[in-house]
């Protein structure tokens, strides 16, 4: 990990009486591209708008570049958001919406109109400066809202699942473009996703969060291979729990054997399968009524339900996990 | 293929345009002919002992060209101009912040500002008089506060029409505001702010460019009436202060002149007709914010 540009302490939020973040510690390299992953309500766009300044946190602290920013406000921080939404201004054309801020910290006119020539180049839009923005499409909106944050050169940038409202196809093709002008910005991307893929894809490093909790902080792999919590297993890597001997194991479906293999030597009974995405998905009941799923490719019609198998798993894909549903600290 | 679309085109439109009968009768009859009437009335004489003569002439518009005339229009245009400078200054704020409430204070002050249509105009009018006139309800508090020695002599003057008019008027406004300051995205104001503006320049370049259509509605919804609402000047003004309105009136009823007024009604209604071009100009909508 590198310099380190943005440091969250401890950070505690209520609404209402209800406690939406409790205490949230994360610490982001400079350059790096970091993911908050969660449902909705985990407190992922919360955590976000606190670092941007739109909400203040009922205790811990912001640090950017080793100053203390959590009582600042969004205007005087050097963090800019791509909203969820984009918020473009509807009453101003393209150029206007990307140079805002630079028009607002008084940039002399001539700059503005490079430099806002330049971002639409970045985003591949040069020629739609003079559009207002309702006659764009959702990609195109997209484009410009990250053009008009970029454009600022903040420390850090702050995106609240930017593609949320974008077809699957051009969902893809955003996250490469978005990782392409990450890097060539250099810089620091705080991205904001519920979709595990989105995060796998595009992330240095994911911090998974779970009901107001950062369960787990680290790589793609790590977060993959090595859940700590059942949870963040679940979540991420669609992983069976299962339980024995008051202690909790996360086993994900592809690394389900079955029928012959040496490590098979448990007794089970095929309840359903059902095709989908390329991969058959078999749902089994151990004899102690724990229930499981195996996925394989293809279409393996041997099975029918009701039919007893022999399944198992090699020792080193059962990774222990803290249960979420027993641990008071995960709770 | 795109006959076939044509037909059922066709047949849905004569479709629509048989429910709409109803309609187009009630515009014709009920406002379409009476300002066709008006107009034609405001080129004829008035006759001798009574109603009409039926010969062309432009005396009624040359008479407003009189002095007399001229300078009510002119008083009227200020008096409106003021009357909706204070509403706007009292309502556009009122308007905002309202949409910005919770859903308990949002019905709070809108019924604040219903509760007076519970009761007639004019009675709320005396009740203001009640408030102006010497010794009345605000001397005895300004005396009481010793802020003024003797009573202001408030009723009967130019401020005491300009209140009586903001407060008849304030409701329109506050309601235009309102509905375009209810439509106003709170996200695209937090990304002023996230983009370095302060919160005044946020809602100096945002929330108030996006609420100016309402503030227009507004100004145009009480622009208009204050012109007309000549029963306020009478009342608060006693007969000091006379509006276009007070004189059509007068045409009418002492002066038995319908031609004349129907000439000013006109004039009073083409002047009208400018400001809503205007209106629809500057915001580019057709329809006035607040209204349906």
């Amino acid at each position: 990990m590198g310099e380190s540009i943005l440091q969250l302490r401890q950070i505690r939020k209520s609404f209402d009486n209800t406690e939406v973040l409790k205490g949230i510690d994360l610490e982001v390299a400079q350059g790096e591209f970091i993911t908050l992953l969660g449902a909705s309500g985990c407190g992922k766009t919360t955590t976000l708008r606190i670092i941007a300044g739109l909400e203040l946190p009922d205790a811990g602290q912001v640090i950017l570049e080793g100053q203390d920013i959590t009582n600042r406000e969004p205007n005087k921080r050097d963090v800019n958001t791509v909203f969820q939404n984009y918020a473009l201004f509807p009453h101003m054309n393209v150029s206007d919406n990307v140079g805002y801020g630079l028009k607002i910290r008084k940039v002399p006119k001539a700059e503005i109109e490079r430099k806002v020539e330049q971002a639409l180049r970045l985003v591949q839009l040069e020629e739609y400066g003079k559009r207002m923005p309702d006659q764009l499409s959702g990609g195109q909106k997209q484009r410009i809202a990250i053009a008009r944050a970029v454009i600022n050169e903040p420390k850090v940038l702050l995106l609240d699942e930017p593609l949320g409202a974008l077809d699957l196809k051009l969902r893809r093709q955003m996250q490469l473009e978005l990782k392409r002008l990450q890097k060539r910005l250099g810089i620091t991307f705080i991205y904001i996703t519920h979709d595990q893929e989105e995060a796998i894809n595009m992330s240095d490093r994911i911090g998974v969060m779970h009901e107001g909790i950062l369960e787990q902080l680290g790589t793609p792999n790590e977060v993959y291979y090595q859940p700590q919590t059942s949870y963040v297993a679940d979540f991420v890597g669609n992983a069976n729990i299962l339980h024995k001997n008051g202690e909790t194991f996360a086993i994900r479906s592809e690394n389900i054997l079955m029928n012959g293999e040496t490590v098979c030597t448990r007794e089970a009974v095929v309840v359903e399968k059902s095709f989908a995405g390329g991969q058959l998905r078999i749902l089994f009941r151990l004899p102690d009524g724990q229930t499981l799923t195996a996925s394989r490719y293809g279409i393996d019609n041997d099975l029918q339900p009701g039919q007893k198998v022999k399944i198992g798993w090699d020792a080193k894909d059962a990774v222990k996990v803290i249960d979420n549903d027993k641990d008071e600290n995960h709770k | 293929m795109t006959k076939t679309k044509i037909t059922s085109n066709s047949r849905r439109r004569s479709g629509n345009v048989g429910l709409m009968i109803p309609m187009y009768v009630f515009t014709i009859l009920f406002v379409a002919l009476p300002i066709l009437y008006l107009f034609l009335l405001s080129f004829l004489q008035r006759a001798q002992v009574w109603g009409v003569d039926f010969t062309f002439t432009l005396d009624n518009y040359k008479r407003i060209l009189e002095p007399l005339y001229l300078d009510t229009f002119w008083q009227s245009l200020k008096l409106a101009f003021t009357a909706t400078f204070f509403v706007a200054l009292i309502g556009y704020p009122y308007g905002y912040f309202m949409a910005k409430m919770n859903a308990v204070w949002k019905r709070r002050m809108l019924l604040l500002i219903m509760i007076p249509f519970w009761t007639s105009a004019l009675i709320r009018l005396y009740g203001w008089i009640i408030v102006f006139r010497s010794n009345g309800v605000l001397d005895k508090i300004l005396m009481g506060l010793h802020l003024t020695k003797q009573p202001l002599k408030l009723l009967y003057t130019y401020p005491a029409v300009v209140v009586g008019m903001v407060y008849s008027l304030l409701p329109f406004m506050i309601l235009a505001v309102y509905s375009s300051a209810e439509k106003l995205d709170a996200s695209l104001v937090e990304a002023s702010r996230d983009l370095g503006a302060s919160a005044w320049k946020a809602f100096w370049t945002v929330s108030f460019r996006l609420t100016l259509p309402g503030l227009l509605s507004g100004v145009v919804l009480s622009f208009i009436p204050s012109m007309g609402l000549f029963f306020i000047a009478d009342i608060l003004g006693g007969n000091k202060i006379v509006l276009v309105g007070s004189v059509i009136q007068e045409q009418i009823t002492k002066g038995r002149n319908q031609p004349f007024a129907a000439a000013l009604s006109a004039v009073l209604m083409i002047l009208t007709s400018v400001m809503i071009r205007l209106y629809r100009k500057i915001t580019g909508t057709s329809q006035l914010e607040g209204m349906m």
